[in-house]
C-alpha cells in the first residue's frame, strides 16, 4: 500500500498511508508523501511556537490596546517592560533572588552531584543498584509532602523569609535530576581513559580530578543549564517559604502583580515580565540545543 | 526492597586490569555521602516529619473558660479517617478525582500527540535544528508563566474565545477550567514526551523495516510490531515519569485558574491550602496520602508493565555487563 514512497522510515509511509486510504493512484500518493511531513513539521512548530508567540506579541503592545487581537502590535511600545519594573512589583529584586537561588542551587547540586554520579556510573561496588534506585526514587517524590513539614521547620528555626529556605529544599528535586543526567554523561565516557591513568601510576582520586573532570566538562555544563532551568521554574517552595516580597523569586513575583485599579489583571505587564523570565533561558537553551537534547534523552526523562 | 544485588565481581574475561575488579566500597562510599545525606535531610526528614505531623491536630477555637486555645494535640489517625466523612471528606476525594483525571487524561493525549511529533521528526529531512529548537521553548518556560500566559489566553476577552467565536469563562470554574488545565500542560510537555520518543526511534536501524517492507508490513502493522515494541521502554519511563509529575500537579491549575476552585483542586493545592490556613495535621496528612499514592502508582507501573527505570545505568555500563544480571526494584519481570 504505501510502497510508492521512496522513503525506508515508517513515519511518512504511515502518513502516506493514512491519507490514501481508499486507494488513490500511486502518483498521487508519492506526491502527498512530498509534502506531508512539511506540513507535519509546519503544525509542530506552530504548536510548541504559536503561544509564545502570542506573550511576546502581547508584551509589545500598548498597555491600552492590550486586548487588541491583531497578529503584530501596532504601534510597538515597550511600556511593558517599563511598567514590569514599577517599584510596587518588586520585579527587580524579585529577579534577583531568582538568580541568587537558582545559580545557588546549581553549583551546590553540580559540586555534590559530580562526585555521586562518578560512583555511581564508574565504581564497583555493592550498594550500586540500591543507590540508584533510591535517587531515582526521590524525583518520585511530591514536593508538597516536603514543604509542609519544611515549613513548620523553617518557620520554628525563624527561616521562613530566607535564601537557604528556597535553596536547601530545592535540593530535593536539583540533586537527583543533576545526578541521573552526569551519570549518563560519565557512563559515556571511554573507561580506557582512567585505566591509562591509573596505569601511569594516578590513584582513582587523580583520574577522576584530572582526568575525567576536564573531559566531562561539557556534560557538566549541560547539566547545569538543565538543573538551573528547573531551579528556576520553581515555584511552590519559593511560595511557601516567604511571604514578603523583599525574598519572593521573580516566578512568585509575577503572579502576585496587581493592576492599577486592584480588581484586573495587568496581562500586558505579566506577560513582559513572563518574556524576561523566559528569553535568556531560551537563549541559552537554544545555543546549547544540540546538547541539551542529549542530555535530556540520555540521562533519563526527568523534565 | 530486596536488592538481590549480585555481589559477585565476576572473574575477569579479558586482559582488564586489576583496576575493574576491585571493590571500590570506600571511595563510592565518600562520594555518596553528601548526596546521600543532603536527600536524607530534604526528603528522608520531611516525609518522616509529615507523617508525625499528620498525627496531631492544631487547636481552633476556645474552650469552656474563654480562653484561645493554642497549640497541637495528638489525635492519632483523626486526620485520615476524616476523609471518609463529611465536607473535608467530599474535598478530598474530589481532589484526588481531578489529580487522577488530569493525570490520565493529560498523559494519554501527551503521550499520542508526542509519539506523532516523534514520528514526523523522524521522517523530518530539513529543518532538524529548527524543529529542535521550537520543541524545546515550551519545555523552557517557567511552568508558572505558561500558566499565566494560558491564563491571558483563556480570558473571557482573550484570544482563544475570539478565535473560536464564543464567550466560555475558561478560568472561572466548571469543565472549561479542567479543559484549560489540560490544554496547557499538553502544550508544555507534549512536545517533550516527542523528543524522547524521537531519540527512541532513532536507534531502530532502517533495515528493519526495510525487511518487514520485503515481507509485506503495511505501514501501520510496520508501527505496530516493529515501532512501539522497539520504542516500548523509552516510552514506558517517559511515561511514568509524566504520570509522577502530574500526580503532583500544583502550579498549573493554581496559577491558571486560581485558589479554591473545586473543579481543578488537586491533592497538592488541597494540602498547601490546608497548610496555608494552619491546619499543619490535615495537611500533612494529605501529602502523605499523595506520597503513598504516588509510591502505590509507581510500584505498580514498575512491576505489572516492567518499567526498567535504571536499566540504562546497568546496561551500559561497561563493567555492568560482565556481572551477573541482577535485578534491583525497579526492574520489571519482562524480559
Amino acid at each position: 500500500m504505501s510502497t510508492s514512497t521512496s522513503a525506508p522510515q515508517q513515519g511518512a509511509a504511515q502518513a502516506a498511508a493514512a491519507s490514501t486510504r481508499g486507494g488513490n493512484a500511486g502518483r498521487k500518493q508519492s506526491n502527498r508523501g512530498m509534502w506531508l511531513p512539511y506540513a507535519g513539521i509546519a503544525l509542530i512548530i506552530l504548536y510548541c511556537l504559536a503561544p509564545f508567540y502570542w506573550m511576546i506579541v502581547s508584551s509589545l503592545r500598548r498597555t491600552g490596546d492590550t486586548f487588541e487581537t491583531d497578529v503584530i502590535p501596532t504601534p510597538f511600545s515597550f511600556q511593558n517592560f517599563i511598567d514590569v519594573f514599577d517599584p510596587k512589583n518588586s520585579f527587580g529584586r524579585a529577579l534577583f533572588n531568582s538568580v541568587l537561588v537558582a545559580g545557588t542551587v546549581t553549583v551546590l547540586t553540580l559540586i555534590i552531584g559530580t562526585f555521586a554520579a562518578y560512583a555511581l556510573a564508574r565504581l564497583n561496588f555493592r550498594a550500586k543498584n540500591l543507590s540508584l534506585s533510591i535517587i531515582i526514587a526521590t524525583s518520585m517524590f511530591p514536593g508538597i509532602a516536603m514543604v509542609i513539614p519544611l515549613f513548620k521547620l523553617f518557620t520554628d528555626i525563624q527561616w521562613i523569609n530566607s535564601y537557604q529556605a528556597l535553596i536547601l529544599p530545592a535540593m530535593s528535586f536539583a540533586l537527583p535530576l543533576a545526578v541521573w543526567n552526569l551519570t549518563a554523561f560519565f557512563r559515556q565516557m571511554p573507561a580506557e581513559l582512567e585505566q591509562a591513568a591509573t596505569v601511569d601510576g594516578c590513584t582513582q582520586g587523580q583520574a577522576f580530578r584530572k582526568v575525567i573532570l576536564p573531559l566531562a566538562a561539557p556534560g557538566v555544563f549541560t547539566t547545569a543549564i538543565i538543573v538551573f532551568v528547573a531551579a528556576w521554574n520553581e515555584y511552590i517552595i519559593a511560595l511557601t517559604m516567604t511571604n514578603k516580597s523583599d525574598y519572593r523569586t521573580a516566578t512568585v513575583a509575577v503572579t502576585f502583580f496587581t493592576g492599577t485599579t486592584g480588581r484586573d489583571i495587568p496581562f500586558g505587564s505579566i506577560m513582559a515580565a513572563g518574556v524576561i523570565l523566559t528569553v535568556p533561558l531560551l537563549i541559552m537553551v537554544l545555543v546549547f540545543q544540540r546538547r541539551i537534547v542529549a542530555g535530556l534523552t540520555a540521562g533519563g526523562v526527568k523534565s | 526492597m530486596a536488592v538481590t544485588e549480585a555481589p559477585a565481581r565476576a572473574p575477569v574475561a579479558k586482559s582488564k586490569k586489576a583496576y575493574s575488579n576491585e571493590d571500590h566500597g570506600r571511595l563510592a562510599a565518600m562520594l555518596l555521602t553528601p548526596t546521600m545525606a543532603v536527600l536524607l535531610i530534604v526528603i528522608g526528614y520531611p516525609i518522616l516529619a509529615a507523617m508525625y505531623q499528620s498525627l496531631f491536630t492544631t487547636n481552633q477555637g476556645v474552650d469552656e473558660s474563654g480562653f484561645v486555645q493554642e497549640g497541637e494535640k495528638f489525635t492519632g489517625l483523626d486526620n485520615y479517617t476524616a476523609i471518609f466523612s463529611g465536607a473535608a471528606g467530599e474535598r478530598f476525594w474530589n481532589a484526588f478525582y481531578n489529580t487522577t483525571f488530569f493525570t490520565v487524561v493529560c498523559v494519554v493525549i501527551e503521550v499520542i500527540i508526542g509519539v506523532m511529533m516523534a514520528l514526523i521528526m523522524n521522517k523530518a529531512f530539513t529543518g532538524k535544528g529548527l524543529i529542535r529548537a521550537s520543541i524545546l521553548v515550551p519545555w523552557a518556560i517557567p511552568t508558572v508563566v505558561s500558566a499565566l500566559l494560558w491564563r491571558w489566553i483563556f480570558d473571557a476577552n482573550g484570544v482563544a474565545n475570539n478565535i473560536i467565536n464564543q464567550q466560555i469563562l475558561w478560568s472561572t470554574d466548571g469543565w472549561q477550567a479542567k479543559a484549560a488545565v489540560i490544554i496547557a500542560d499538553t502544550w508544555k510537555t507534549a512536545p517533550f514526551i516527542g523528543l524522547l520518543v524521537l531519540a527512541g526511534l532513532q536507534v531502530i536501524p532502517a533495515e528493519v523495516y526495510e525487511a518487514a517492507k520485503i515481507d509485506g508490513a503495511s505501514a501501520i502493522s510496520q508501527f505496530r510490531h516493529i515501532t512501539l515494541p522497539l520504542v516500548k521502554p523509552a516510552l514506558l519511563v517517559a511515561v511514568l515519569f509524566r504520570i509522577l509529575d502530574n500526580l503532583r500537579m500544583f502550579d498549573l491549575p493554581y496559577v491558571l485558574v486560581g485558589a479554591q476552585k473545586p473543579s481543578v483542586e488537586t491533592v497538592s493545592i488541597l494540602a498547601f491550602l490546608e497548610n496555608n490556613n494552619a491546619r499543619f495535621g490535615s495537611a500533612a496528612a494529605f501529602a502523605v496520602l499523595l506520597f503513598l499514592y504516588i509510591v502505590v502508582v509507581a510500584y505498580a507501573f514498575v512491576r505489572l508493565l516492567g518499567a526498567d527505570v535504571i536499566g540504562d545505568a546497568r546496561v551500559k555500563t561497561p563493567k555492568a555487563a560482565k556481572r551477573r544480571p541482577n535485578r534491583s526494584i525497579a526492574r520489571g519481570d519482562t524480559p
